[in-house]
């Protein structure tokens, strides 16, 4: 059986399996890394969203085959350790304004903010847009929406300050 | 977001409802620590029954008039053992338990899946004990078949029913410690007070209430009656708390079936059949798939071919994998169109006797289409089938029936099987059917060992559970500026309400020829809908079509009155034109009741109805009375061809189709009578506006040949952001009655009425069929039937 390996969270990790199994369960099953959860398994609900190289990426729809040794994956359990603190800037954010209801989504949610924001500030744009927060495709069948808008607002200006 | 300034409880004795400064009745239970319960269900005000040993309940609360005759439950389950826990002491008591180390726990007899009875119960102990929320630990009860109908999640009742008992049992606690700090301390309890933790004594002394904890405790159960504080006391219920479980959801902690390791429990999927109700007839290849890498079991359930495997994703290749020849479902021959067809012919008269010659009559028959649960977790369920005993971890809203129909299942009696009821990822009346955990036993027990079982997505669009397909057919006569009669028949295909009151002997009831309809769907019909206004002659009447088992059926975050509602406030608005009378002030000048037009006055002002709005924009409005309390929503919607084409593909890639009208703000009042957490009851109202503006504009599934075209989250359009408001404000109203009302379906009503009237106005049209898009061509194509669930995507890393 093929050995995989790549880093998660910061530090390198075996795992032996196929190679064609899709990344989210090498790392709920396998790993029992559980932050990114299960929505639908076909890149739409954007539940498991996890950062591959500091990018938004589905774990549920790629195969772990296809990462590379040197690859980063951080889930929600790493990303506090990307900027040294306890909690990541857009978590405070969250708590601030009590985001969760089920949480179900969270984790993805938070991870999709995270990038979003990243990418925005890379490309020096440092004020997020109803244009950027209309492209977020995660569902959260809660409703709390609005809400998340609140805080990615809020995590943004954090995470430049 | 804001909460009224005046939204302070100030609700003291006297008020209609309110808690006064009676005596409650509870016990001091027997056990090592300090432990105080009170009973759920009964007047904890009244002796005889409140504190009465043993004895049954002596209301049920909610269960109808007359059970009809049962079938011969010995076949299930003992009569006698249900009897017995009914009688046992601790029948329906719920405690609240002190710990040594100065905390206290509460085991919550009802499923947290999002709605936040975590942190409001936990606010109603810190109320009574004086305790701080963080030093308050609450989990979930596994299932107490003693608690007979108390263990049932649903209809939007936690806080109603376990405001009082909760209260009562944390009094209890904080006076059985006040009573040990005196005789530690050698004073009169008169002499002592509470805070935070503390005991005080008018001399200084200060004890920890951990420090009392086993001082407190008793060696036998006793009852015992407390004196609850005036509600202008209260310090915490009343005043925004964040979620007790917050840390947990934004660090990806929070534990959700799935995440619970249950030692040797393997990833467990099932292959289903292509309609609804087909069964499977042979299996060509299971040795093949049992081969495949991963897979360590393949087995054939009542309700499809399961397959076990190292991984979740080795189940769903061996799902795609296996060659199934399946038998017919049960609505194989119908389509949209036929059941539309058959509701409208089921409809029942209209009994308005005939009209002066001048009276205008307005006619408008109005289709919802189905909609689905699909909470983001989807079906889960672990069960661990041994051959004396079985456990279960899901989250239930029925624990108790899952436990009697697994023992049912299984030939045990009822308490070898463990229930534990885990935290859900949403719920939305899914979780009271038991689909997940019975086809987990009934896999365990096949193949002899624990099994993790997962649903997929597209499982859930097209084996779940969908509320019925419906039509509202409304008729009102106006003559001379007077409504003359307001008449609304409500046609439905059955709702499921087979998990009874959420015990097994509602449940056989409830299964019983007609008794589906009689008890329960005409029952919480006719106990739920309503014509606020002085319409002269009015009646809402419910018709059903087809068995309650024809579809997989249910409520979806609110029975009737997001349909009932929406058609009645389309018409009122119908009805406000006809007179040339302006919707806010039409509904001012006709509403027959002061809460639902202080809702109504507060949205129109915070909203300022009536401002000027661009063409193809527009305001509506609506109200909603239900659960002991009044909303209403004031709406402004954007319907000008910029928005309303706006491509979906810039939102999600590879999807065709257009996003709709945006609804741009919303403004929403809420009157629940006492809001136990404003801050929690918005985010309740939050979730009830999304799903309204859902069900108003995009979300449905679609019937074809006996299956559900449906199979993504991009071919269900369930709100996303691109369709969030702007703007959206949530009021909380000043306390009124003083008492809880319900909160988590009351939000969809209202809104999805004003996203209507709102669309109506905004267009000129008025719209028939709900949401509006439903008719329109297909924006996805649907995945095959055949594997029953399509392959995960193989997409490249990002570098």
């Amino acid at each position: 059986m093929p050995n995989q390996t790549f880093i998660l969270n910061g530090q390198q990790v075996n795992v032996d399996c196929d190679d064609d199994i899709r990344l989210l369960w090498v790392l709920r099953d396998l790993l029992g890394v559980t932050g990114p959860k299960y929505g639908c398994g076909l890149n739409v609900c954007k539940a498991c969203t996890s950062h591959c190289n500091g990018q938004a990426f589905n774990p549920c729809s790629v195969e772990v085959g296809n990462l590379q040794p040197t690859d980063e994956i951080t889930t929600i359990e790493g990303l506090p350790a990307t900027v040294g603190k306890a909690l990541h800037p857009m978590q405070e954010a969250w708590l601030k304004v009590d985001v969760p209801q089920c949480g179900y989504c969270q984790p993805g949610q938070i991870m999709t903010a995270v990038a979003l924001v990243n990418q925005l500030l890379a490309a020096g744009i440092s004020t997020i847009t109803d244009a950027d927060l209309d492209s977020i495709a995660n569902v959260c069948r809660c409703g709390t929406y609005y809400r998340i808008r609140e805080a990615i607002r809020d995590g943004a200006k954090a995470m430049q300050s | 977001m804001s909460v009224d300034d005046r939204a302070r409880p100030d609700v003291g004795m006297g008020q209609p409802g309110g808690i006064t400064r009676r005596r409650f009745f509870g016990y001091l239970i027997a056990a090592p620590t300090l432990v105080t319960a009170a009973r759920l269900g009964i007047d904890l005000t009244d002796p005889s029954s409140a504190a009465a040993l043993p004895g049954l309940p002596s209301a049920l609360p909610g269960l109808p008039s007359a059970l009809p005759s049962l079938p011969s439950p010995s076949d299930l389950v003992d009569l006698n053992d249900i009897l017995t826990y009914a009688a046992d002491p601790t029948a329906n008591l719920i405690a609240v338990i002190i710990n040594p180390n100065g905390t206290a726990s509460f085991a919550l007899p009802r499923d947290e899946s999002g709605q936040g009875i975590t942190t409001s119960s936990a606010m109603l102990i810190a109320e009574g004990l004086d305790l701080p929320l963080s030093k308050i630990n609450i989990s979930l009860a596994a299932a107490r078949p003693e608690l007979l109908f108390n263990q049932f999640t649903g209809g939007s009742n936690t806080t109603i029913a376990t405001y009082t008992p909760i209260l009562v049992a944390a009094a209890l606690a904080r006076q059985a410690l006040l009573e040990a700090a005196a005789i530690e301390l050698g004073e009169e309890v008169t002499d002592l007070t509470t805070s935070a933790g503390f005991v005080y004594s008018s001399s200084g002394a200060k004890l920890s209430y951990g420090s009392l904890a086993t001082k407190a405790a008793v060696m036998t159960t006793s009852a015992a009656s407390v004196t609850l504080k005036p509600s202008s006391d209260y310090t915490i219920i009343g005043t925004p708390q964040k979620r007790i479980d917050a840390l947990a959801a934004v660090t990806g902690t929070k534990q959700y079936t799935l995440d619970v390791v249950v030692p040797g429990a393997m990833p467990t999927m099932i292959c289903r059949a292509p309609t609804i109700n087909g069964t499977v007839v042979s299996v060509q290849n299971a040795a093949a798939v049992q081969a495949m890498p991963g897979i360590t079991n393949v087995v054939t359930i009542s309700t499809g071919v399961a397959v076990v495997g190292q991984t979740f994703g080795q189940c769903i290749d061996a799902v795609i994998a296996l060659d199934v020849t399946w038998g017919p479902g049960s609505v194989d021959d119908l389509s949209d169109a036929d059941v539309q067809a058959a509701l409208v012919a089921a409809e029942l008269p209209f009994t308005v006797p005939t009209l002066p010659i001048l009276a205008q009559t307005i006619d408008v028959d109005f289709t919802f289409w189905w909609k689905c649960n699909s909470a983001l977790e989807p079906q889960t369920a672990i069960a661990d089938v041994q051959s004396d005993s079985c456990q279960i971890w899901s989250s239930m809203q029925t624990p108790i029936l899952v436990a009697e129909s697994v023992a049912a299942y299984l030939g045990l009696p009822v308490d070898a099987v463990t229930c534990n009821v885990t935290e859900g990822g949403g719920a939305f009346g899914r979780r009271m059917f038991n689909n997940a955990p019975m086809e987990a036993v009934e896999i365990s027990q096949a193949v002899g060992m624990p099994v993790k079982l997962m649903w997929h997505r597209t499982d859930e669009f097209r084996y779940g559970r969908v509320h019925p397909a419906c039509t509202d057919h409304v008729q009102a006569n106006l003559l001379l500026g007077e409504v003359l009669s307001f008449e609304q028949r409500h046609t439905g295909v059955s709702t499921d309400y087979t998990q009874g009151f959420g015990e097994i002997l509602t449940s056989l009831a409830a299964q019983l020829p007609d008794q589906n309809f009689l008890e329960y769907s005409n029952t919480i019909f006719e106990t739920t809908v309503n014509i606020p206004y002085n319409f002269g002659i009015t009646s809402q009447l419910l018709a059903e079509i087809y068995d309650y088992d024809t579809f997989h059926s249910g409520s979806v975050r609110n029975l009737y009155n997001p349909d009932v509602v929406c058609a009645r406030e389309l018409i009122v608005d119908q009805i406000a034109n006809a007179m040339n009378i302006d919707p806010y002030t039409f509904r001012s000048q006709y509403l027959n009741d002061s809460r639902a037009l202080a809702v109504l006055d507060k949205v129109a002002t915070v909203g300022k109805w009536g401002r000027k709005m661009k063409p193809h924009t527009a305001q509506g409005i609506a109200v909603h009375s239900e659960y002991h309390g009044r909303v209403a929503a004031l709406v402004e919607i954007d319907c000008t061809p910029t928005t309303t084409n706006r491509p979906l593909d810039s939102c999600i890639p590879d999807v065709t189709g257009t996003t709709g009208p945006r609804v741009t703000k919303v403004v929403f009042a809420v009157d629940v009578g006492l809001a136990i957490n404003p801050l929690g009851l918005q985010a309740q109202m939050m979730g009830g506006i999304m799903d309204g503006i859902g069900e108003a504009l995009t979300t449905s599934l679609h019937l074809q040949d006996g299956a559900w075209l449906e199979g993504s989250w991009d071919n269900y359009f369930y709100t996303r952001q691109w369709d969030v408001p702007f703007e959206l404000d949530i009021i909380v109203m000043p306390p009124t009655t003083g008492d809880p009302g319900g909160a988590g379906e009351f939000g969809v009503a209202a809104s999805k009425a004003a996203v209507a009237c709102a669309y109506a106005r905004a267009t000129g049209t008025l719209p028939t069929s709900f949401p509006i898009n439903h008719n329109e061509p297909l924006q996805f194509t649907p995945f095959p039937y055949v594997p029953p669930i399509p392959q995960s995507p193989d997409l490249q890393p990002p570098a």
